[in-house]
């Protein structure tokens, strides 16, 4: 019953947001991460926008991966990794106790740094998650989400006549986009991306931005990216993370070009990193 | 000397040491080789004699005053008489009949059970010699000895020669060493017996030690928070690993037998025993297996929200199954092999009967390898290297199973 609410409470919010300012489907509170004794995480406040794609850039171990994991609890299973704070999605607390991680999950969709398809067909990839979480009714209903997700996720033309192989037996990029037709297939509301194409070529990341940038239409994204390009490219909002911290927030276009911090401007600008 | 010059003769001196290298690599491989080739010989030409036996033609009156006296060695000693009737004294009669083997006649009494229409009737019926007389058969006795020298006499010789002469003595297949259980006449014994046992109790150690140990382990690796306990487990497992096999066999007895009253010498509890052994073998093979799968295998499936039992069922286990199965089959292969565990629970006697179940009384391969080899008829010998010949067929075949199953669970990712 709980969730019905947060559901309205949600609904509103977009239709109140359709003027003005943009509705927050996701918002951090003071976010204090630590793992054992370390504090990664330096009370984050941060509001991402819907239909959007946030890019989360900064240095090599500045937290911004640690974040990111945050918002779908994959550190839970981190141990001695503790989270402290309030981490909001559509207003509902995902921390808050008798929050199914599963449920969650369904909710908030991953793809990671390298693509890690399952040792399984193409077909199977895809309808792990609508099969695990009870989405199709029969057959014809999971073959409907399957293509529509390979689809989405552009992929459908390179393999439609092989379904059945093995999805590890494809190229890097095309494994990459079978993992994000992976994630939609459950029609998540977030997806994040943890470096979707640091593992990827020029032209299959070409392939890969090009479609985030048509997922934002239905979803909301949030990656963590090295290539300050990549964030320019893709993302309508920034955040720029160094050394635990949450330096700097806002339009990407403006941390690009008129950041107020210095940090960020000697990082966007290559002298950090 | 130049730059280049000097990784020029650093090169050379390089490479002649990788050949080294590679070299003794490769006689390290052949001196492993040759072992297992000059033991396997050894044991194939010892053995290979106990797969034939020397069978004698005989003719055999169906008699029916004897077979109503059940008394079925005495057609055959007729039979003899028959043959030879130049030989009267009682001694020498004696000699005669102890040409042939003891079971002779119950060769005969299965003939008659299937067919008993014979009754009255007069066969050539091939039966088994003594041991004494097959060992002189295959030459293991030499007939050039001095008479003193040897297990057969002149007059015996002769007696085997007649028989040479019209053909009605020879070699043939020993289908019996493979239908029968033990015996103390060496030409009746059979490793069905101990076959059985050894199967039965592999069986009941396989059931045993393979759920529990991949329980075991993926419980530890998968779900088990990291602490003191756990630590203090994982010790005690790999201590386990290497308890010597005669205190689990010690445990079996104290436990399974004394406080469980379960019946001696059977194979439930041989395995049961044998199970304990093979466990911390299991459990630390399938954890390395259970490590050694990607863990961003693991982290795809909690991203999709998989929960933890669906990760390990749908995507770990499968991809750690080849391993756990492979350390499972070096564990069988253990347990094969033991005998040190069994003597403790009974299972180290001298059995005939063919276990029909797992509460029969039985008694294992290489217990069954010690005890011939410890007999003191020659004819054992032979009989003890063909059984070691089952048993390494036994190990391959398992071997085999398990390389079957490992390709059909393999998957690459």
């Amino acid at each position: 019953m709980e969730l019905a609410i947060h559901t309205d409470v949600s609904d509103m919010a977009r239709v109140d947001g359709h003027g003005l300012s943009a509705p927050h489907k996701v918002t951090a509170q003071g976010v204090d991460v630590f793992y054992g004794d370390k504090q990664a995480l330096k009370s984050i406040n941060l509001d991402i926008p819907s239909n959007t794609v946030t890019a989360l850039i900064g240095p090599s171990g500045c937290g911004k991966s640690t974040f990111l994991r945050c918002l779908n609890r994959m550190n839970d299973v981190v141990e001695g990794c503790r989270i402290e704070g309030m981490i909001t999605l559509d207003g509902e607390d995902i921390y808050a106790r008798g929050v199914d991680v599963v449920h969650l999950r369904a909710r908030v969709g991953m793809v990671f740094q390298k693509p890690n398809p399952f040792p399984k067909s193409i077909y199977d990839n895809v309808a792990y998650g609508p099969r695990i979480h009870g989405l199709a009714k029969n057959r014809a209903e999971m073959d409907e989400i399957v293509l529509t997700s390979l689809e989405k996720a552009g992929l459908i033309d390179e393999v439609r006549d092989r379904l059945e192989a093995p999805g590890t037996g494809l190229s890097g990029g095309q494994q990459q986009r079978l993992c994000i037709a992976r994630a939609i297939a459950v029609e998540p509301e977030v997806i994040l991306m943890d470096e979707p194409c640091s593992a990827l070529d020029p032209i299959a990341t070409a392939k890969i931005e090009e479609l985030i940038d048509e997922l934002k239409q239905n979803y909301t994204i949030i990656m963590v990216t090295h290539s300050m390009q990549q964030a320019a490219r893709v993302s309508q909002k920034t955040a720029f993370f160094h050394l635990g911290e949450l330096v700097e927030q806002g339009d990407t276009t403006d941390i690009f070009t008129k950041p107020f911090d210095e940090r960020t401007q000697a990082y966007v600008t290559g002298r950090i990193g | 000397m130049s730059k280049s010059d000097r990784i020029q003769a650093g090169l050379a001196k390089r490479y002649r040491a990788e050949k080294r290298f590679r070299l003794y690599g490769i006689l390290a491989i052949a001196v492993a080789i040759s072992f297992l080739v000059v033991m396997l010989t050894a044991i194939g030409i010892r053995g290979v004699g106990a797969f034939q036996q020397t069978h004698v033609a005989l003719t055999v009156t169906f008699d029916e005053q004897h077979i109503k006296d059940n008394n079925w060695q005495g057609m055959v000693k007729d039979a003899m008489r028959k043959a030879f009737p130049d030989v009267t004294s009682r001694r020498d009669k004696r000699a005669l009949y102890k040409l042939m083997s003891s079971g002779a006649g119950f060769d005969l009494q299965t003939m008659f059970k299937d067919d008993p229409s014979l009754l009255g009737q007069v066969r050539t019926v091939w039966l088994p010699s003594s041991d004494d007389i097959d060992m002189l058969m295959k030459g293991t006795i030499d007939r050039e000895a001095a008479e003193g020298d040897r297990r057969v006499s002149n007059k015996e010789i002769a007696w085997i020669d007649r028989w040479l002469a019209d053909d009605a003595i020879e070699l043939q297949f020993n289908m019996r060493f493979f239908t029968a259980g033990d015996s103390r006449e060496p030409e009746l014994a059979g490793i069905l017996g101990a076959f059985m046992g050894s199967l039965f109790s592999l069986s009941v150690c396989f059931a045993l030690s393979f759920p529990l140990g991949i329980m075991t382990a993926v419980y530890l690796e998968e779900f088990a928070p990291k602490n003191r306990w756990t630590d203090l487990i994982e010790v005690n497992i790999n201590n386990l690993a290497a308890v010597p096999s005669i205190v689990f066999g010690l445990l079996g007895l104290a436990v399974f037998l004394n406080f469980f009253l379960l019946p001696r010498s059977a194979p439930l509890v041989g395995g049961m025993v044998l199970a304990l052994m093979t466990l911390p073998t299991i459990i630390i093979a399938a954890r390395a297996a259970l490590r050694a799968v990607p863990p961003s295998i693991r982290e795809a499936a909690f991203g999709m929200g998989a929960s933890q039992v669906q990760t390990v069922m749908h995507h770990v286990l499968p991809l750690a199954m080849p391993g756990m199965l492979t350390g499972t089959i070096i564990g069988m292969a253990q347990a094969l092999g033991e005998s040190a565990p069994l003597l403790m629970i009974g299972m180290v006697a001298f059995i005939v009967d063919i276990p029909g179940g797992f509460t029969d009384p039985a008694t294992a391969l290489p217990v069954q390898i010690y005890l011939w080899a410890d007999s003191p008829e020659r004819a054992f010998s032979e009989r003890t290297a063909a059984a070691i010949i089952v048993l390494v067929g036994f190990l391959i075949a398992m071997n085999l199973l398990a390389v079957i199953l490992r390709r059909r669970f393999e998957r690459r990712w």
